[in-house]
Formats: C-alpha cells, structure tokens, sequence
C-alpha cells in the first residue's frame, strides 16, 4: 500500500514538474516527457521497476541503478554542454577520461601515493587535456573537430603509456568509495549533482555562461561587443577536460580497475547525444545544464529498460540510433518550417 | 597544385624515415614479403580510409565505417551459412552498404543535418543490425574462402604472393584515384568541399552529389567488409570498433583538408601505409609496446594538421 | 542600336519572408550594350540578378531572350539560354586550379574520363580570348591567385560558354586602377562583338566611362531607366538617394542649427590609413557634436568607423584622445577609451539572436566588467527596463528573444546595448536601416538627445537627409579619400551631392 502511494506520489510530483516546464517553455520539458514515457511504460509492464528497498542504509533499486550509471555521462555532458553552446565539440573526452583513470590507479600502486593526492593528480591530467584543445581550437584556430580529433586518437595512448599497458587493480576504500559508495543514494550521482552545482554556479554565478552564449551564438557581434572569444573558448575546454577527469574517475573506481583501453571508450559519443537530446543545437549558442543530465538519464533509462524487457543486449544501438536522429530531425529548419507551417496552410485552406 | 605534391612530399618523407628505421635496426625489413604483408593487412582499413577520403573531401565526416564493415561481415557469414553463394552474398551486401550511405547521404542534404549526428546515428544503427543477424563469430566454410581466394593471389617472387585482399586494395586506389582525379564527379566534390555555395552557383548539383558521396563510402565500407571475410575467413559483428577513427586518421595524415577541398586518394594510401609500417614496426620491435602507435600517431596528425594550419592562415593573413 | 532587345524583364516580383525585395522591376538590355544597373544598399540589383539567372525563383513578371520567353532554374539553366554571370565576390572554387575553375562541370571528356590536356588548353584558350597582357598560370591553385586574377579567372569562365548576355556584379570592387582599365577594355571589346553586359557597380566614374545606359532601383523598386549621356551625374546621384531632380534644385538649406563654436575636441584622428578600406584620413571629434560620414556605397564610410573601432586594425596613423596618442587594435580596447558602435549589418555582427533584449542589452556593460562581476539580476533587469522605456522598445517583456523582435526594436535594443556604458563617442552606422518611418523619427530625436547631453557622434548614413539633419559637420567620402568638410551653413544635400559628383 505504502508503495502505491509512494508512486502516486511520486507521479504527481513529476507531473507538476512536467507543467511548470511547459508553461515555463523550459526546453526541459522535451527530454523529461520522454523520460517520463519511459517510466510510464515501466509502470506498466516492468513489474518490480519501482521497488525500491532500503538495506543497510542504501538504497536499492532500478531507478536508483539507472542515475547511478548514468552518472559517468551526466558528468560528461555537463562538461560538453559548455563546449557545444560555445559553439565547438569535444571529441577526446572518452581518452581522457582513461588518462585520468589511469594517472589515479598508477599514482595509487606503482607510486604508492595516498588516494587524495591521486585523485589531484587525476583531476590535474584532465585540466591539461583541456588546455591543450583548447590551445589547440582557440589560440592556433584549428575547427573543434579536427583538434580534438588529436587528443581522441592518441589519449588511449598515453593513457596505456601509464599504466604499462597492463590493467592496474587497486583496492583502496577511499578510491573504490568514488565508484561504488553511498550515502543513501549512490556516490556518483552525488557527485554528479555536485559537478552540477559547481558547474551551474560557475557559469550562473558569473557571468560566464552568459558569455559563453554569446559566443556560440553570434561569435562576430560577440566580439564587436568587446568580448575575448578566445579565452572564453580556451576556459570551456578546460573545463571539458575536468569533468571528463571526474568521469574518468568514477569509471575506473568503479570497476576498481584502471583499464585504458576500455575505460570511457564511447562515452564522448554519448555525452554529445546527452547534450543534443537536452535540446542544445550543435550549433551552439544556449546552455541546458539540468536538460543536459536528463538526457543522459534518458540514455541510460532507455538502455535499462531493454534490458529489462529481455531485448537482446546486441539490438541496443538500434533504438540509440533512431533516437538520435529523431531529435536531429526535430531540430532541423526545414522540418520546423514544416511543422510551424502546418497551422497557417491549414488556416489558409480554411478561408479559402 | 603545389602544395598538394607538399603534402604528398612529406609524406613519402616520412614513410622514407619509418622505412630507414626499420631496415637499421631489423633485418628482413626490406624485404618484398614485409611490403607485401602491409598491403595485406591493411587492405580493408585502406578501402574504407579510401571512401573516407571522398567524404571529407567534400566537407564531411563518416563515422559509420566501422559499423558498416562489421555488418557487412557477419551479413556475408550469415548467409554462406545459410546457403547462398559467396558472390552472391557479396554482391547483396554491396547493394546494401550503398543504399545505406545513400540513405545517409540524403538525410544530410534534404534536411540540412550536421553530417557527425547523422552518421553518429548511423554507425549505431549499422551496429545494431549487425547484432540482429548474428552476435556471435561465425567462421565461413564455402570453396570460394578455403580455394578459389587463395588461387588468387599471384605469386611475385619465390615465396611471395600478392594475397587477393591486397589485389582488391590496389585496385580501390586505383579506381578511387581515377574517380577522384579524372572525372566530373570527382572536380565536382572538391567544389562542394572548397566552398559549397559557389558550386551551387557554378552549377554543381550538390543535392545529387551528397547521396552520392555518402553512398560511394558505404559502399567502399561494405566492399572493405567483404574484404575482411577474405582475410579473417569469419564474420563477426563486434569488431572494427574505431576503425573510423584509423581511416580517418590515414587520409588526414595523407593530406586530406578536415574541412574539404584538399586531397586524394594516393595520400591517403601512403597515409594508411604509415599507419600500418607504424604498427609493423612495433611489432617488429617486440618490446616496443603497441600504445606508442597511438601516441606516434597522434603527434603524426598534430604536424599534419598545424602545418596546414599554418598554411592556410598564412595565406588567408597575405590577402 | 534600335533593333529587338536582347533581354527583357516585366514587371518582376520577388518576396521573401518579411521583405518584398523586387517590386514591379523593369528591365531591358539590347546587344552591344553596357547596362549599369545602380543602387545603395538593399535596393534590389543582387537579387534582380539573382532573379536573372534562376538562383532564385521569380514569384511574379516575365522574362524573355530575344523575344522567347524564359524560365531559368538555376544558374546553369540560365547559362543554356546564353545568361552567364559574375557574382560578387567572386564566386569561384579556391582548392581548385585556375583551368578547373574556368572548365567546371564543362570538362572535356572521352568515355567519361576528363582530358586534362584539353581542359588546360579550353582554359588558356578562355583567357586568351580576354587579350591579358600577363600570362595566367592555368595550372596555378585559385586560392594563390591575387583578387584580380581571379576575377578574370570568373569573367573568362563566363565567357567560355557561348553567352549573349554577361552579368557583372561589382566587378571592380576589389581591383585597383590599372586593373579595372584592363577590364574595361575587355568589356569594350565584348561589346564591339554584340553582346549584352549588365553592369553592377557603385562607382559612378566608371558607369560614365563605360556604359551606355543606366537603371536605377531604389528599395526594391525602379526608379528609372536612362541614358549615361543624358543623365546628368548629379541627378544620378539624386536618383539613387531617392530625390527627383527637381527637388534637389528646390532642396533648400536645412533650418540652420548653429554649430557653438570652442567645442573641446575629444578625439583627433591623425592620418589613419587601411591598406584596401581607407587612405590615410584625418578628422576631429568634438564634444556636443555629430560629425556625419557622407559617401556612396564602398567610398569608405563604414570602413573608417571599423578601423576606428579597432574591428580592422589600422597599418597607419594614429588616434589621440585628451591629447594622447593610441592606438586601437580590438573593440575591446575602443571600449575601454570610451568608444562604442552600432554595426551596420544588424544580423551579422550586432545581435545575439538567441539571447534576450535583456541579456543583449547588458552584453556590451558585462564584457566591459569582465566575466567575475557578474551585473546582479535586479540591477541588469531594472537597466533593461530603463532602456526598454526610455527608447519605446516594443515588447511584450524583457525576456523576448531578440531574433524575435522587427528591425525596429533591434536596432533600439543595440542602442541600448551602447548607451549601457555610457561612452564618450558613439559611432552609428546606418542606423535606420530597414527601420519604420515612425522608428527612424525617434532615432534622431534620440541623437540629437545625446549631442546636447555632450556625447560625440560619428553618424554614417546613405540617407543623405538623415546626415544633413542630424550633423554639425560633415566629411564627404569618395573613393577611400576624405574630399571635403562641411561645417554649419555650408551643410546641405545639394551641396554634398555636387561634391561627391564633382
């Protein structure tokens, strides 16, 4: 019974936030409704979906393990979030993240530093992965694209280059604690709402992410206004750099292991789909944080559902892929031409 | 002109350099079978590279290679296993890949999407339909792969044949060098790379030419899968994972814009040679490990890459 | 001369979402003929032109080749009824050679595969027919070529094909002298051969050295079509500026504002020079005062406003503010001496589409604070609503998007975007482009405003009324050169119009 009403409850409050989102016209929306018919279909046909169980302090349960490993991409896309509204992309991410990894486990066995100096130091190869794209985009003008491409290609080098090429396994309670641990909900979610907070509070708190819009949105005029587009580029790159060291974190501590071919292999791709579902243009020009972590909830719901239905494991990509381009077309001029249209011929027919 | 024989310059300079390292410090380096092998083995990563070359010629991106590759693998064991002709399964698998990039192509330009997204989308897809027809390796075991493959490789020296999968990569470059240097559609797709609006202008039919374009590159990846079913004898769905980012990576080292308009394919062959005599020599080496291959040829792309850069600015800042 | 024209167009529409950019246009071009077709900004020759080759659809009128009617589709369509153009900008492939330019899409093929050796010869053949003094390399890259190369690379494509009509769009706006005069004899010779050249250019010694009649257009709609030798440089001037000729004889003095004399100077520009924008030019900036910038389209005008606001670095000269001497290489520099400028392409280099009139209000304010003092919600949404009122910005909230708003209000809300900042100088250019009467009222009246509260103003206009209204000097622009200053009395449309024509 309790748990009915914690649904009901539950359902109401997700309603009342859908609302507000629409008639706030909050881009928001999009991504949570299609998160919300994920859930709706699991209301209904995944027994089990929504029980959660409380053991030990922890919370247990199929929400709570979608957020949990959404979280690597979370984190991601609020780093890319950045990078694409300031109108670039950042392809290196996924390598990153295995330098990073990589940089904590060796530091970790092979130096035998303590895991808060390991963990700097992790934090500290992201910061310079960023500077270098961003050296790189911003100072030498290569496109995005093409720039990070470098760091994509050999980042999986470097970081095999640390580790020896062998599969470093730590087991240290501080390290394993990023992945793995839980205050009530999993550790990794509360970091990513507190990569979130500090993200938002960087770029609301100043006026960065004002800037940054600016930016993506018409660099020209940003520029005539008296803007530094440059260091404005350079800074979201850096700051790519260091949630992808976050992510790479949590990943490696997660399966306690800091493997650098595998580590973040991928996840560059998810986190710009994340972005993109969360309604962001690759164009550039508007930042969607909290749209942004939906979307790489969505993701993640999507992918646990299948499994939960039995969909062979192996059919995955193919609803990713139908996913991706559903949102591209949505987002395309002419299709929006099409649908804004649709009223005024329909109109036009009528008073004829 | 010029600086496209620049490019092509300092690329056979540095496949001079990677050749000179390899005959000092390992014998047997110099030999017919060793270039022989590189051709072999790098032949269905080259022909991809090769459609790759064409799409980003014209100012665009693939990143369905790989998927398409392994789709068109384990599509060709699924049916020999089933019964159907080798040839046959081939010649399906072909019509498929380019109807798939067709496909992309058309998404590209009728609705004007950013070519990474849609081939991002497409690169799932072709995963995913990979799956579908089997997810687990599945060898092939027909006369065609255990005889008629091997009878035709053409015997060089004593010992040394010039495998089947190597003949198909020689002739990709060839046609794709033709394609590329001496007909319409070619001229036609560096237009649109160099600066799409003025070909509109100059009457290049770019609507066309994208399907096109993106078509010729599926069908350069399914015509890479089958020659992977020559070389592995087996098709498997999960593997090639990244592989875009090897063609990729071989036709900017050869001298290929990222942003259209500049390149070729004789480039982009040398650049996958470099890709492959990097790996060679590695394994050559024995102790050398395999991740400085990424490393070398992440700094490859860097000087690439920045001294184009460079190039281009300069000659942007003269005007 | 008098036979059947070679080219008609009646009666030509064409809209597009907002804008009704052709109105009931006319033309005619005979064989053997140099048509200039004459215009400001916005007039409607790029797109009548664009029209004429099919790049564009017509939405209404006809038009005809020697007396058949035609419909070209695109540019290609256009070049099968005898129609070949030069865009602006020359519109040419940069990665590809010289005989790949000229020969595109038109190669020589046996069995498919391109001839190279007959490529190259059709190529040289092409140039040779444009009698250059200086051999081109046809196997040289487009991109290696000097502007005029080029250009004679898009004119020698042109002309590869069997054309009867050949469209010149501001061929000569990025050539020198000598360049131009080699150009001129091409078009004297193709003419001599019967052919039909429409002729898009906005200097006016030119039109009069080569053509033989002229239309003019004006907002989209023909004013009229004449004839060089009998229309009188003033009067085409007048045409183009939208005065009948009469009434530029009848234009009396404007209503006399005294200019106070000892105004303290505020800026002085001391010969600065562009290479290819501006020759070396002085002028002062007085406190209480706008100088209004006066010329046609590509004498300079706007090109000494960007060098003065650091978005094109000058090669030369100085500028001394409060008697010290600076120089501005960023806009950012300029906003830290107190500068501040409305864009003359709205679009493109002056709003922020996407963002909100409130955010692109404070744009200019923040960037001055930098990105850490962070213009507090309160105060940026109490500065907004300030500006929204004091400038009449017509919306439903300070929320709206920009790219929302008509031209109007986007060009108020950039206003704004300045005045935020409260700068010394304030340079305008084409202010009340594309803006409502009613609009471009307030405007000046918003500029007189800041004159009297002391701010100085440069004001750039190709609304010669707006600037003999609103200046208390005038420097009129010619071909890059500063050739004369107009103080107070001397200050009237007539009196600018003869200069500029002289």
């Amino acid at each position: 019974m309790t748990r009915i009403a914690a649904i009901a409850v539950f359902w109401t409050c997700l309603l009342a936030v859908l609302y507000l989102l629409r008639r706030q016209r909050n881009v928001a929306f999009w991504p949570l409704l299609a998160l919300s018919a994920i859930l709706l279909f699991n209301l209904f046909f995944t027994p089990h979906f929504y029980n959660l169980e409380m053991r030990g302090g922890h919370l247990y349960g199929v929400p709570i393990d979608i957020i949990n490993h959404a979280s690597k991409v979370a984190v991601l896309s609020l780093g890319m979030t950045l990078v694409i509204g300031a109108g670039g992309i950042d392809l290196s991410v996924g390598a990153v993240m295995a330098i990073a990894g990589a940089t904590m486990a060796h530091l970790n066995i092979e130096a035998g530093m303590a895991p808060g100096y390991c963990i700097l130091a992790a934090l500290a190869t992201g910061l310079l992965a960023g500077m270098w794209n961003g050296f790189l985009v911003a100072i030498m003008e290569i496109p995005p694209m093409v720039a990070t491409i470098i760091l994509m290609v050999s980042g999986r080098g470097v970081a095999q280059l640390i580790t020896s090429g062998q599969i470093i396994n730590f087991n240290n309670p501080v390290l394993n604690f990023i992945g793995n641990g839980f205050i009530l909900i999993p550790f990794p979610f509360i970091l990513t709402l507190v990569v979130f907070g500090v993200t938002y509070g960087v770029t609301r708190g100043t006026a960065l992410g004002f800037m940054i819009e600016a930016v993506g949105d018409n660099e020209v005029a940003a520029r005539r206004a008296g803007l530094s587009a440059k260091t404005i580029k350079f800074l979201v790159y850096v700051f790519a750099g260091l949630c992808a060291a976050v992510a790479g974190l949590v990943h490696t501590s997660n399966i306690r292991s800091a493997d650098a071919n595998n580590i973040g292999l991928y996840l560059e791709l998810d986190a710009i789909m994340a972005v993109v579902i969360g309604g962001t243009a690759m164009t550039g020009g508007r930042l969607y944080l909290a749209s942004s972590v939906i979307g790489a909830i969505l993701i993640q719901a999507l992918t646990t559902t299948m499994y939960a239905k039995d969909v062979s494991p192996v059919v995955a990509p193919v609803p990713k892929a139908l996913v991706i381009l559903a949102v591209c077309l949505l987002q395309s001029e002419r299709v929006r031409r099409y649908l804004a249209d649709r009223p005024n011929r329909a109109q036009g027919r009528g008073n004829e | 002109m010029k600086r496209r024989h620049l490019t092509l310059l300092a690329n056979a300079l540095v496949l001079l350099l990677l050749y000179g390292i390899g005959g000092v410090y390992f014998k047997n380096f110099l030999t017919l079978r060793v270039f022989v092998n590189l051709l072999g083995d790098n032949a269905f990563m080259g022909i991809a590279a090769i459609g790759m070359t064409f799409v980003i010629i014209s100012g665009g991106i693939d990143l369905s290679v790989a998927s398409v590759i392994a789709f068109t693998s384990i599509f060709i064991a699924q049916t020999v296993h089933d019964g159907l002709h080798p040839w046959w399964a081939m010649a399906m698998a072909l019509c498929l890949g380019w109807l798939f990039g067709a496909t992309q192509g058309w998404l590209i330009s009728f609705f004007e999407l950013p070519p990474f997204l849609v081939t991002l989308s497409g690169m799932f897809f072709a995963r995913g339909m990979g799956y579908i027809v089997n997810d687990v390796s599945l060898a092939i075991k027909h006369g065609v792969y255990s005889q008629t493959i091997r009878n035709l490789a053409i015997p060089l020296a004593k010992n040394v044949r010039l495998p089947f999968t190597a003949q198909c990569f020689i002739l990709f470059i060839l046609a794709g060098t033709f394609l590329l240097a001496f007909t319409r559609f070619g001229r036609y797709i560096y237009a649109i790379g160099s600066n799409e609006a003025s070909a509109r202008l100059m009457g290049v039919p770019v609507h066309r030419m994208k399907i096109l374009i993106y078509a010729l590159s599926g069908f350069c990846a399914a015509a890479s899968g089958c020659v992977v079913t020559f070389y592995m004898q087996s098709g498997n769905s999960s593997s090639f994972v990244g592989l875009e980012m090897d063609a990729i990576a071989s036709a900017v080292i050869g001298g290929t814009l990222l942003s259209g308009g500049v390149g070729g394919v004789p480039g982009t062959f040398l650049g996958a040679i470099i890709l492959g005599l990097i790996q060679a020599l590695i394994s050559f080496h024995g102790n050398l490990n395999n991740w400085w291959a990424k490393i070398f040829i992440g700094i490859l792309l860097f000087l690439f890459i920045s001294i184009q850069q460079l190039l281009s600015r300069r000659l942007r800042a003269a005007r | 001369m008098r036979q059947e024209p070679l080219l008609t167009m009646r009666g030509i529409e064409k809209s597009f979402p907002g804008v009704r950019a052709l109105k009931d246009v006319d033309f005619t071009l005979r064989s053997g003929q140099i048509h200039a077709l004459m215009g400001e900004n916005g007039a409607g020759k790029s797109t009548l032109i664009k029209v004429l080759t099919g790049v564009y659809p017509r939405d209404g009128g006809d038009m005809a080749m020697e007396g058949t009617r035609i419909f070209p589709s695109s540019p290609r369509d256009a070049e099968k009824f005898g129609i070949s153009t030069v865009y602006q900008e020359v519109n040419l492939i940069p990665h590809l050679t010289v005989a790949e330019n000229i020969c595109l899409g038109r190669e020589d093929r046996a069995a498919g595969i391109i001839r190279w050796k007959k490529v190259r010869e059709r190529a040289r053949k092409a140039l040779a027919r444009l009698e250059l003094d200086d051999g081109i390399d046809v196997e040289a890259q487009l991109s290696d070529c000097s502007i005029a190369v080029q250009q004679m690379v898009a004119i020698a494509r042109a002309l590869d094909i069997d054309a009867k009509v050949l469209i010149l769009d501001e061929p000569t706006s990025s050539l020198d002298e000598a360049e131009s005069d080699e150009l001129f004899s091409i078009m004297a010779r193709l003419k001599k051969r019967g052919m039909g050249i429409i002729f898009v250019t906005h200097f006016l010694d030119q039109v009069y050295r080569v053509s033989d009649a002229i239309t003019v257009l004006r907002n989209g709609q023909l004013v009229g079509e004449y004839s060089a030798a009998e229309l009188p440089r003033l009067e085409l001037v007048a045409r183009m500026m939208g005065k009948r000729a009469e009434e530029v004889k009848r234009l009396e003095k404007r209503a006399a504002v005294t200019t106070k004399s000892g105004r303290k100077t505020v800026i002085s520009v001391r010969r600065l020079a562009r290479k290819g924008s501006i020759n070396p030019i002085d002028f002062d900036l007085n406190e209480g005062e706008v100088l209004g910038l006066a010329g046609l389209l590509g004498s300079g005008r706007s090109e000494t406003a960007e060098v003065l606001f650091g978005v094109d670095a000058a090669d030369a000269g100085e500028i001394e503010i409060d008697g010290r001497a600076t120089k501005v290489d960023s806009p950012a520099k300029a906003m830290r001496l107190g500068f501040g400028m409305l864009t003359e392409d709205r679009k493109y280099s002056g709003i922020i589409p996407n963002l909100s009139i409130k955010e692109n209000i404070i744009l200019a304010m923040q960037a001055k604070l930098g990105p850490l003092k962070k213009i507090p919600p309160r105060q940026a949404n109490e500065i907004a609503d300030g500006f929204i009122k004091a400038l009449d910005i017509r919306t439903p909230s300070r929320e709206q998007l920009v790219k929302n708003l008509s031209g109007g209000n986007q060009q108020k809300v950039i206003i704004a975007r300045w005045l935020a900042i409260h700068p010394r100088l304030l340079i305008l250019d084409e202010p009340t482009r594309g803006i409502d009467v009613g609009t471009r009222a307030e405007i000046e009246e918003l500029i007189r405003k800041l004159r009297d509260e002391g701010m100085s103003l440069l004001l750039i206009s190709s609304e010669l009324d707006e600037v003999v209204r609103n200046s208390q000097r005038v420097l009129v622009l010619r071909d890059r050169n500063k050739i004369a200053e107009l103080a107070g009395e001397d200050i009237s449309e007539q009196r600018i119009l003869h200069t500029i024509a002289q």
